[in-house]
């Protein structure tokens, strides 16, 4: 792991390299691009907190994110209600369905749970597909507002929409560390490490995933908010289990179950997507292979390929050191003895 | 009564063709524990094989099953050989993110072959069959013959020959089954090949009366798993009966309650047994 010295400046640093890319970046299109990955790096740090550190595959969570973007879509579109109080009860909505949904998906395990969320996702997908009335079906909401202006501060353009993202984003990964540095984090952990044994420890294991599913699917639902005041088009397609997928390689690559590793792998795979536009739907023929690939060659992800590295390194200084020791005694026995 | 006749020869046709995807999936998921989320893509492959041999090679519509079952059959083995058997010693979670890469990469392929569009497979048999005053297509006829046809010969290779029983002792035992001097390799292959080919078939035949497109495998694999779950994973019989429960719901549900709203049955069905039956509806050992 990189020591705690390290962690401060490095962040600094990449917090300003953050807030400077609008500067430096050479069009708003990359900055809009830039933006949309933030948006689901948001998710992914979401789907992390339930797939990578308390390992449990939730294939609904794009049906949540759709929830929050849904939520905001219809009640500022059909219902006229300020940005800023659709996108608060975005988040409430999504967390509480993602709470009867837990109760019930967390009954079951392993390869269970994750067959049982796919149905949970393909229904949520199949109901704003269906409820024309509500979700206006397959045509999708149009023209949602953008966020609207906090004081004197307004979001009409993609530089302070970028910013506002940015913003949410810093909370989302602050939030997460507090959370995973936590006791109930080390809950969570545990409950990934061995079922049986942190229920030994005393973990109350069905409230304690209920906790993970509620967070992640708030993330979700935060993500899918913001995602409908910056890109203000939705569709039910969003909710689809291939939505989840794409998050899932987002946190593959970056390193399941690091802070950072869903924010690297968004951030790398939007912009080879961006780079592999020509191959537009096709590029599934170069992410499938990439998944298949990853899980059997490289399943830790970037992050966490890097931290072996570190800990590979630490334990043979530490045996270098300790060699040393034991050459420095035995020369000091040999002299000794002379 | 006639109105009632169609859904029961609809629920049957559906039935039996899930019971097909779903038999597949079952006995993967007996042998080796693992949920193959590609099923869906080989039986979407398997409609595009025989769509490719019946449309563009003017083969017989049998000779176009026969070989849409051989090719996905092969890629079926495939499969196992390059991705699931070298995971197997990797945590599940690896396993089922490498179907789902599978699934991707299958769909995007024959997407980029043949486009998003829609396909349709011309019915070989358009005739109606007409007995007193019950009217039924012959295709939906031949679906239900030939699916219930393949499960029992599956059944009887299963269970009347000694390849067919080493794939049942290893799904009741696996170290037991390497004792007894089985050879795994030899079972995951068949095994994988006998899933594939199942899956083409029920897609051939249900081709004809349906449309042909990338994604037409995500919502019979969806399905598939429900039955799974419901019939106990890796339970032949549970498959079958699973699969015509879930068919009649389908067929009655959207005739007496909404067409709109009757792909959501087989979810609503199984969110509302989970609720009161975490274990399903026949539990069976193998259970993660």
């Amino acid at each position: 792991m990189m020591s705690k010295t390290w962690q401060k400046p490095l962040l600094a640093v990449l917090l300003v390299l953050a807030i400077a890319f609008p500067m430096v970046a050479a069009n708003d299109y990359y900055i809009y691009v830039m933006s949309l990955a933030y948006i689901m790096a948001i998710a992914a740090v979401g789907l992390n907190l339930i797939l990578g550190y308390t390992g449990q595959l939730n294939l609904a969570h794009a049906g949540f994110m759709a929830i929050g973007a849904y939520t905001v879509g219809i009640l500022t579109v059909d219902y006229g209600v300020p940005y800023w109080v659709a996108f608060v009860i975005a988040g409430i909505l999504s967390a509480v369905i993602g709470f009867f949904a837990g109760l019930l998906s967390l009954r079951l395990k392993g390869h269970f749970f994750s067959i049982f969320t796919l149905c949970v996702g393909f229904m949520i997908y199949l109901i704003i597909e269906k409820s024309d009335a509500l979700t206006h079906g397959t045509v999708g909401i149009i023209d949602i507002p953008a966020p609207t202006g906090i004081g004197p501060i307004r979001f009409d353009n993609t530089w302070s929409q970028y910013y506002l993202v940015l913003f949410f984003l810093v909370v989302s990964l602050w939030l997460m560390s507090r959370i995973v540095h936590s006791l109930l984090g080390r809950a969570f952990v545990a409950i990934r490490n061995g079922e049986d044994l942190a229920e030994t420890l005393g973990i109350n294991l069905m409230r304690t995933k209920v906790l993970a599913f509620v967070l992640s699917t708030f993330y979700a639902g935060m993500a899918g908010a913001l995602y409908a005041g910056f890109v203000r088009f939705i569709g039910p397609a969003m909710a689809l289990e291939s939505h989840t997928f794409d998050m899932i390689a987002f946190i593959l690559v970056g390193g399941i179950g690091t802070l950072f590793g869903p924010l690297l792998g968004a951030i790398l795979l939007t912009w080879l997507t961006q780079s592999l536009q020509f191959l537009q739907d096709f590029r599934m023929i170069v992410f499938g292979p990439l998944l298949i690939l990853l899980v059997m060659y490289f399943p830790q992800g970037l992050i966490g390929y890097w931290r072996e590295r570190q800990a590979r390194r630490a334990a043979a200084s530490m045996q270098d050191r300790r060699l040393q020791r034991s050459v420095i005694g035995s020369q000091q026995e040999v002299s000794t003895n002379a | 009564m006639n109105i009632f006749f169609q859904q029961v020869l609809n629920g049957l046709t559906l039935g039996s063709v899930y019971a097909l995807v779903a038999l597949g999936l079952t006995l993967v998921y007996g042998i080796l524990h693992i949920p193959n989320f590609a099923h869906g893509a080989l039986y979407m492959v398997g409609a595009y094989m025989a769509f490719y041999l019946v449309g563009s090679l003017g083969a017989n519509y049998w000779v176009a099953m026969a070989g849409a079952a051989l090719v996905v059959a092969l890629l079926a083995v495939l499969s196992d050989r390059l991705i699931f058997h070298r995971l197997r010693n990797a945590p599940p979670l690896h396993d089922m993110i490498a179907a789902i890469g599978l699934l991707l990469f299958l769909e995007a392929g024959i997407q980029a072959i043949w486009g998003a569009e829609f396909h349709r497979l011309a019915p070989p048999y358009p005739q109606i069959v007409r007995l007193f005053d019950l009217v039924a297509p012959a295709q939906r006829l031949i679906i239900i013959a030939a699916a219930f046809g393949l499960m029992f010969v599956l059944h009887l290779f299963l269970t009347r020959t000694l390849t067919g029983s080493t794939i049942i002792a290893m799904a009741q035992n696996r170290e037991g089954a390497s004792l007894v001097g089985i050879d795994a390799t030899k079972v995951s292959v068949l095994t994988f090949a006998i899933s594939g080919a199942l899956a083409a078939v029920a897609a051939t035949l249900f081709a004809p009366i349906n449309l042909i497109y990338p994604s037409m495998g995500h919502l019979v694999i969806m399905k598939a798993f429900v039955i799974i779950i419901l019939g106990g994973m890796g339970s032949i019989p549970g498959a079958i009966v699973g699969g015509l429960v879930i068919g009649f719901a389908e067929s009655f549900g959207a005739f007496y309650v909404s067409t709109n709203y009757k792909d959501i049955i087989a979810f609503a069905l199984l969110v509302l047994i989970l609720s009161f039956r975490p274990q399903g509806l026949f539990p069976s050992g193998a259970r993660a």
